[in-house]
């Protein structure tokens, strides 16, 4: 069944690429909740502009291949078109935490029910090596070859504080775990953001490092926001510590299209009726 | 007395605005058709603001320079006016607030103590516009009923107050010039973003996307206020960036969507136009323009953006700009201008400006041609589902997610036919000329049009050419110096046949534009014409007649 989601695209990523293991688990969530029911013409990917934003070619269901940074404001608009479609955007840590970042805290904002993937690889990989967002301080990269003098931005506290209601981190070496977030991700009703930690083998290879820090989340809450918070603290993206994965915070909570105009989507009766009303009072 | 002009000043706050539409709607009862500027300046409270208006028994659509009633609020409002005051003008002004000294003899004037009038009825004092209304209404001869009905219906808080208060005013004037009625019957007065806004619902928008910015938000709010009674979307995301990105996601599920912005605004939007001629994703844009560069003049008028929108966006792609000259064109060509982005799936721009957008004219539905909304291309289901498919006139079949038959895949990239990524040559060349294709038909179906507009005397070897806002200018100076004007409506794909015709055995071209550089000027050059004049205005008003006549006078 997993054959049927291929494309004719050949697939460009580097061979080792974590994308591989993002793409596998993804496409094992899909048949998963075919499976369970879902119909995948109700389904809408989107992605970026990266390395990532490839795997909307590499799958045969509707997509929006859309420009850098800007994948989250036309899932927006497609959820808001049709509330019964599942969307999810693909994203990368250049993409939505660096040029559209402001997509993203107001998705958040929202509670939009769309799910949103980022490709974490701390480095931009499609143009060769610069530092990203998430890079951590000192950072050796081809804009900054004596180190960065910035900190890295973590994410997860970001959409934790922006609204997000459901939040998750996976590494792309762990298909079953991604396969299983991805789908908890697509089902929960409100803005999900999952960050995979995607190891990049040629400009940042961190396979060893995230081996060694993952841990799974055990006894977490995650309807509890100060737990949540705290264990998205324990790292920071930058100095030394455990690697938390699993899901942190999950919360039921009104979403933006439940609270939006959907009589939006019904046809409009006697509307030369009404412009003329309009004029009429404009005498 | 045939042709009058209404000049009310006042602080910004004042109301001057809602009292200059009931001034005009008075008038509008005795049957004259309005022209409303307005003047204000980019701030809340305070700053001088005023708005004129002319009614006259015909169409109008530019001011005149002489006041006929002086309505002054406030010191400035007679300091800054009294230089145009006509020999019998009328000055009615609060006397508590403004003194008023070196009148000519045939001035005359009506005093109204506002303070003392609000005071003893205990009325807030933005109800001083109305006593003052209640005075015109008098001195030019109009009955109570006649301001006592349009009071009632423009008024919705306190309207015995105001009545009352405004009947004080009518009290203490008399008749000092009457204006005549004209035996026709009273139309509509809009602004030309309300004909937008109702030219897009006629044609079928369905989703109406901005970021507020003058002078383009009057179309978010009139939309926003009446989303519920046509079924419409509107949102107000986080930036332009945002608005046409969604706009195209909204395209993408096949809703009839428009966004509104001005120049600043459609820069943010430059990238995601770029991305709506690679998806052949319809979408209309209105740009409403105002003085740049930079953030400029926010609230006044502009030609200078016509170059950027002609030409923003990286890469070469097909567009339509349309550029209306008055309301009831406006409310045409947004249809048209909706109709044609599905029709050849491609962006569409309405370019208009201050003047035009928040201008008040008389508008006259009847008198426009029946348009009616277009349905795209859509696929036949017969071979499989292409996004991409690479036809005659470019146009592909289109299909709406969710389909159990078709993939639908929109892509930023060169694609082919499917929409997957490709950078093969071949087809790179293949999909370019697909999409610069749909131009030429595009334009051949804006040739079976009459999109290029001729008004004055059409043998004139003198013709004055002009876009957008400055055609009412152009068309009375035209009729006094027995001139020609052509107008072109649509500015992209430029319909060159019927340019051609009607410039005709005219000689002479002056163009006549709002901005420095003669940017119209430049285009028709392009096209292999020569302009003999220009008559350029960068000062962010609009050409008064007076003003265009002296300068065309000069050139011809």
């Amino acid at each position: 069944m997993e054959n049927k989601l291929n494309t004719s695209a050949r697939i460009d990523w580097c061979p080792g690429c974590g994308n591989f293991g993002i793409i596998n688990a993804f496409k094992q969530a899909l048949v998963e909740l075919q499976a369970e029911g879902l119909l995948l013409e109700n389904v809408v990917l989107l992605s970026g502009i990266g390395q990532h934003a490839k795997i909307v070619d590499y799958l045969n269901v509707n997509s929006f291949y859309s420009i850098h940074g800007r994948s989250i404001p036309p899932a927006e608009a497609i959820k808001l078109a049709n509330p019964n479609l599942k969307v999810i955007c693909f994203s990368g840590d250049g993409d939505s935490y660096g040029e559209g970042i402001e997509h993203l805290i107001f998705a958040a904002k929202r509670n939009i029910d769309i799910s949103v993937i980022v490709h974490n690889n701390r480095v931009y990989a499609l143009t060769t090596g610069q530092y990203t967002p998430t890079s951590p301080l000192g950072f050796v990269g081809r804009s900054t070859p004596s180190g960065t003098k910035e900190l890295p931005l973590n994410p997860l506290e970001l959409m934790l504080a922006s609204g997000a209601s459901f939040l998750a981190r996976s590494v792309s070496t762990s298909i079953p775990q991604m396969k299983t977030i991805f789908k908890e991700a697509i089902l929960h009703k409100g803005f999900a953001l999952v960050d995979i930690l995607q190891v990049c083998v040629i400009f940042y290879n961190m396979y060893e490092y995230y081996n060694k820090k993952a841990y799974e989340l055990k006894d977490h809450n995650f309807q509890d926001y100060r737990q949540a918070l705290d264990k998205i603290r324990e790292w920071d993206y930058n100095t030394d510590a455990p690697i938390a994965t699993g899901i942190f915070y999950k919360k039921e909570a009104p979403t933006f299209e439940s609270r939006f105009l959907l009589q939006a989507n019904k046809p409009v009766l006697d509307k030369e009726e009404k412009i003329k009303n309009i004029l009429d009072a404009a005498v | 007395m045939d042709d009058i002009s209404v000049l009310i000043g006042g602080k910004a706050g004042f109301g001057i605005d809602t009292a200059s539409l009931i001034i005009a709607r008075i008038l509008n009862q005795l049957g004259l058709r309005i022209y409303i500027y307005r003047d204000y300046p980019s701030l809340i409270r305070g700053g001088h603001t005023f708005s004129i208006i002319r009614a006259a028994p015909e169409k109008v659509f530019t001011h005149r320079e002489n006041i006929d009633f002086l309505l002054a609020l406030n010191q400035d409002a007679f300091n800054f006016h009294r230089g145009k005051l006509k020999d019998n003008a009328v000055i009615i002004y609060d006397s508590d607030a403004l003194k008023i000294e070196g009148l000519a003899p045939g001035q005359k004037t009506v005093e109204l103590p506002l303070a003392k009038i609000t005071q003893e009825e205990k009325a807030p004092e933005i109800t001083r516009n109305t006593c003052i209304i209640g005075s015109f209404a008098r001195a030019a001869g109009i009955s109570w009923e006649t301001a006592e009905q349009v009071l009632r219906k423009n008024i919705g808080k306190e309207i015995d107050l105001n009545l009352k208060i405004a009947r004080r005013g009518f009290d203490d004037a008399k008749e000092l010039r009457k204006i005549d009625a004209q035996k026709q019957k009273p139309l509509s007065i809009i602004t030309g973003n309300d004909a937008v806004s109702l030219g897009l619902i006629k044609a079928g928008l369905k989703t109406y996307i901005a970021y507020p910015m003058t002078p383009s938000s009057s179309i978010l709010h009139f939309l926003a206020s009446k989303a519920e009674e046509f079924n419409l979307k509107v949102l107000h995301p986080e930036s332009e960036i945002s608005v046409m990105l969604m706009a195209l996601g909204s395209a993408f599920m096949g809703e009839k969507t428009a966004v509104g912005t001005s120049g600043g605004g459609f820069c943010l939007m430059t990238e995601g136009l770029s991305l709506a001629g690679m998806s052949e994703l319809p979408v209309v844009i209105f740009m409403g323009q105002r003085p740049g560069p930079s953030t400029g003049l926010p609230t006044y008028s502009s030609q200078a953006d016509l170059h950027f929108v002609l030409n923003a966006g990286q890469g070469e792609f097909t567009r339509l700009v349309l550029a209306p000259g008055d309301p009831e064109e406006a409310y045409y060509l947004s249809a048209f201008a909706l109709n044609l982005a599905w029709r050849f799936q491609v962006p569409a721009i309405i370019l208009s400006d201050k003047n035009l957008g928040e201008g008040n004219f008389s508008f006259d539905l009847d008198s426009l041609p029946k348009i009616e909304e277009e349905g795209p291309l859509i696929w036949d289901r017969k071979t499989p589902y292409q996004r991409y498919l690479n036809t005659k006139t470019g146009i592909s079949p289109l299909a709406f997610v969710p389909d159990k038959d078709a993939v639908i895949k929109i892509n930023s990239y060169e694609h082919d036919e499917s929409g997957i990524t490709t950078e093969d040559a071949q087809m790179t060349k293949i999909m370019q000329e697909k999409r610069l294709r749909k131009g030429r038909y595009l334009l051949e179906e804006i040739e079976k049009h009459e999109t290029i507009k001729v008004y004055g005397n059409k043998n004139a070897s003198t013709a004055l050419i002009c876009w957008g806002s400055n055609k009412g200018s152009c068309i009375e100076v035209a009729l006094g110096l027995d001139l020609k004007v052509i107008q072109p409506q649509v500015l992209a794909p430029f319909p060159l046949e019927q340019f051609r015709k009607a410039v005709g055995g005219s000689t002479k071209l002056i163009c006549v534009e709002s901005n420095a550089t003669g940017q119209f000027a430049r285009l028709l050059n392009q096209h292999g014409f020569k302009i003999d004049a220009q008559i350029l205005k960068y000062d962010g008003r609009p050409f008064s007649f007076e003003e265009l006549q002296a300068e065309a006078e000069k050139v011809l």
